[in-house]
């Protein structure tokens, strides 16, 4: 068989005792490519990263690393896996260069060669002036960093980043998905898992979406937005408790209407000409926005739940 | 065979984790010295202070002073606190706190590795820790014949059997406040494993129940070793503590599995 897709995965499913986190889900990601997975917590994302990790064992289906079976082949899938886990987990107690130092010595690489990766990637993440300060002393942002660049010390063909810009303010994610970007151009396939609509959309060649546990939906972002959304978004926010009352006077107006606690979303393909509408009808919301669809609005529609809540 | 049947035997990179707690030590060079003092407050303390008060005891049918007598038991109590203290508390702190292993798992390491790898790391701190309270021993004058040398791999089986028993106790440890039911065990096990006097003195039904503690098989076993007094019972007591030791390692390696990699 020719190794075509660096790694596929056949009717996944993990499950914890009673509960199924993953339901059969299939996935295959071409060499180079940067694909995505999009969902709310507790979708189940997790759980797929640490299975195609080589880390956790699925509960059934199958999965070929490189060509490789996790089952049998873990130790060889991993030397040339990078993965960036949600959680840092760095050596709080070791100085920034010896947490890449040492990670390095996991792989069996000399001392040498760990030593000037280390110096390589601390330039690649700019925390080369950080580098004999202890890990705990960073500011999360630069911990984020230094757990990308410790996801490379061993050249990985593949790099996984599970939410890699959660937690982090909006200003401290441009560098992280700046050197994301640019790993991309030099080839490392990036599987990434997000609930942020933006990153996925600014990584993202292709993506899954996933909710509870199963792939509802698969394609660019952009298609993905063509296909389950409109053009544009219309919001209205009302002076009441409940969005709801609204609902029924505004759906002549848009393709489809979605009611959210504080807000009322129309879908329509040109917002203005929709709000200058709305106005004729003298419906006047307290405040109104348009703007164009995102995957939010995908999600929204595949699930009828918002991603961040 | 009985490596084959059992699910830990790991890989060489399990030395990665020695190397790792090496380096994480050397920046707590503090910690580490503290294991060689530790030894030398124990025998002048317990084996100076109360030697003055108490005499001679007979073992097997031998007067001995109680200096040489307590000198061993203390050396079995010292590897266990070390291994114990070591392996329940460091590791607890990387297996659900700071979730250092996470991070090692997504390397060519499994489970296995880490588990074999924090023992390879207790050994190397035995190792150490025995021989100088061995040489301590000796310049105090509390060695009971030139055979204490003997002593050193029986303090680092001792090391094995309590670093295999902790690491499989830390996985069952939720909360730090848990670590009040280690102080519990392992108190009691101090104070009645016949350390401080022969367990002949206890009544019978007592010592036999003593008799199942590993750290009184330790402390019989580095006192034999220490007078020289050889008998095919300390083999027992050796696979004893070897028994203990694969069957923690056992328990420790599925347990860490099963919250690593469930």
């Amino acid at each position: 068989m020719i190794d075509s897709h660096i790694l596929e995965a056949h009717h996944l499913v993990k499950r914890f005792g009673d509960f199924e986190a993953v339901r059969g889900i299939d996935i295959a990601i071409d060499r180079g490519e940067s694909f995505g997975f999009l969902g709310p917590n507790g979708a189940g994302k997790t759980s797929t990263m640490r299975m195609i990790s080589a880390v956790s064992q699925p509960s059934d289906g199958t999965i070929s690393i490189f060509g490789l079976d996790p089952r049998t082949d873990g130790p060889e899938i991993r030397s040339r896996l990078g993965v960036v886990p949600q959680e840092d987990s760095l050596e709080l107690e070791l100085s920034v260069r010896h947490n890449l130092e040492m990670f390095g010595r996991y792989f069996d690489l000399p001392r040498r060669i760990v030593r000037e990766r280390a110096t390589e990637l601390l330039e690649f993440t700019q925390l080369t002036e950080r580098a004999n300060d202890k890990v705990d002393n960073l500011s999360g942002g630069m911990k984020r960093r230094l757990t990308i660049a410790r996801g490379l010390m061993n050249r990985p063909e593949i790099l996984i980043l599970d939410e890699p810009t959660t937690g982090l303010d909006p200003q401290a994610r441009h560098l992280p998905w700046d050197r994301l970007y640019r790993l991309k151009r030099e080839g490392v396939t990036l599987i990434i898992t997000t609930h942020y609509m933006d990153e996925a959309e600014q990584l993202c060649d292709r993506l899954v979406v996933m909710d509870q546990g199963s792939i509802v939906a698969e394609g660019a972002p952009r298609s993905l937005i063509e296909r389950f959304s409109t053009r544009e978004v219309v919001e209205l926010r009302f002076m009441t408790d409940d969005h709801e009352e609204y609902f029924e006077r505004l759906s002549p107006f848009a393709e489809r209407v979605e009611v959210l606690p504080d807000r009322i979303l129309l879908y329509v393909n040109n917002g203005d000409d929709t709000l200058r509408d709305v106005h004729a009808a003298q419906i006047t919301p307290s405040s109104a926005l348009v703007r164009r669809s995102s995957l939010e609005d995908v999600f929204l529609n595949l699930t009828g739940r918002s991603l961040t809540e | 065979m009985l490596a084959r049947s059992l699910p830990m035997i790991g890989s060489r990179r399990s030395l990665r984790v020695l190397e790792h707690n090496a380096l994480v030590y050397r920046a707590q060079w503090v910690m580490l010295l503290s294991g060689f003092f530790e030894p030398l407050f124990y025998l002048l303390s317990i084996g100076i202070g109360l030697n003055k008060l108490v005499g001679p005891l007979p073992v097997h049918g031998q007067f001995i002073s109680y200096a040489k007598f307590v000198a061993p038991g203390m050396l079995a109590t010292s590897a266990m606190n070390g291994a114990m203290i070591d392996s329940i508390f460091n590791t607890f702190f990387k297996l659900k706190i700071s979730h250092v292993y996470d991070a090692i798992l997504a390397t060519p390491l499994d489970v296995t590795d880490i588990a074999l790898g924090e023992v390879w790391w207790a050994l190397a701190r035995a190792t150490m820790y025995s021989a100088s309270f061995i040489i301590c021993m000796a310049a105090l004058g509390d060695a009971g014949s030139a055979w204490v040398v003997l002593c050193w791999p029986g303090a680092i089986l001792t090391s094995l059997t309590f670093s295999c028993v902790g690491l499989a106790a830390c996985t069952y440890v939720r909360t730090w406040q848990d670590f009040d039911l280690v102080t519990l065990v392992q108190l009691p096990l101090f104070l009645f494993s016949g350390t401080f006097f022969p367990i002949t003195l206890y009544p019978q039904w007592l010592g036999e129940i003593v008799s199942f503690s590993p750290l009184y098989q330790s402390a019989a076993l580095l006192r034999g070793l220490s007078l020289g007094q050889f008998d095919w019972i300390m083999i027992m007591r050796a696979g004893y503590l070897l028994a203990i030791a694969l069957l923690g390692l056992y328990v420790a390696a599925r347990r860490f599995k099963r919250i690593l990699a469930p």
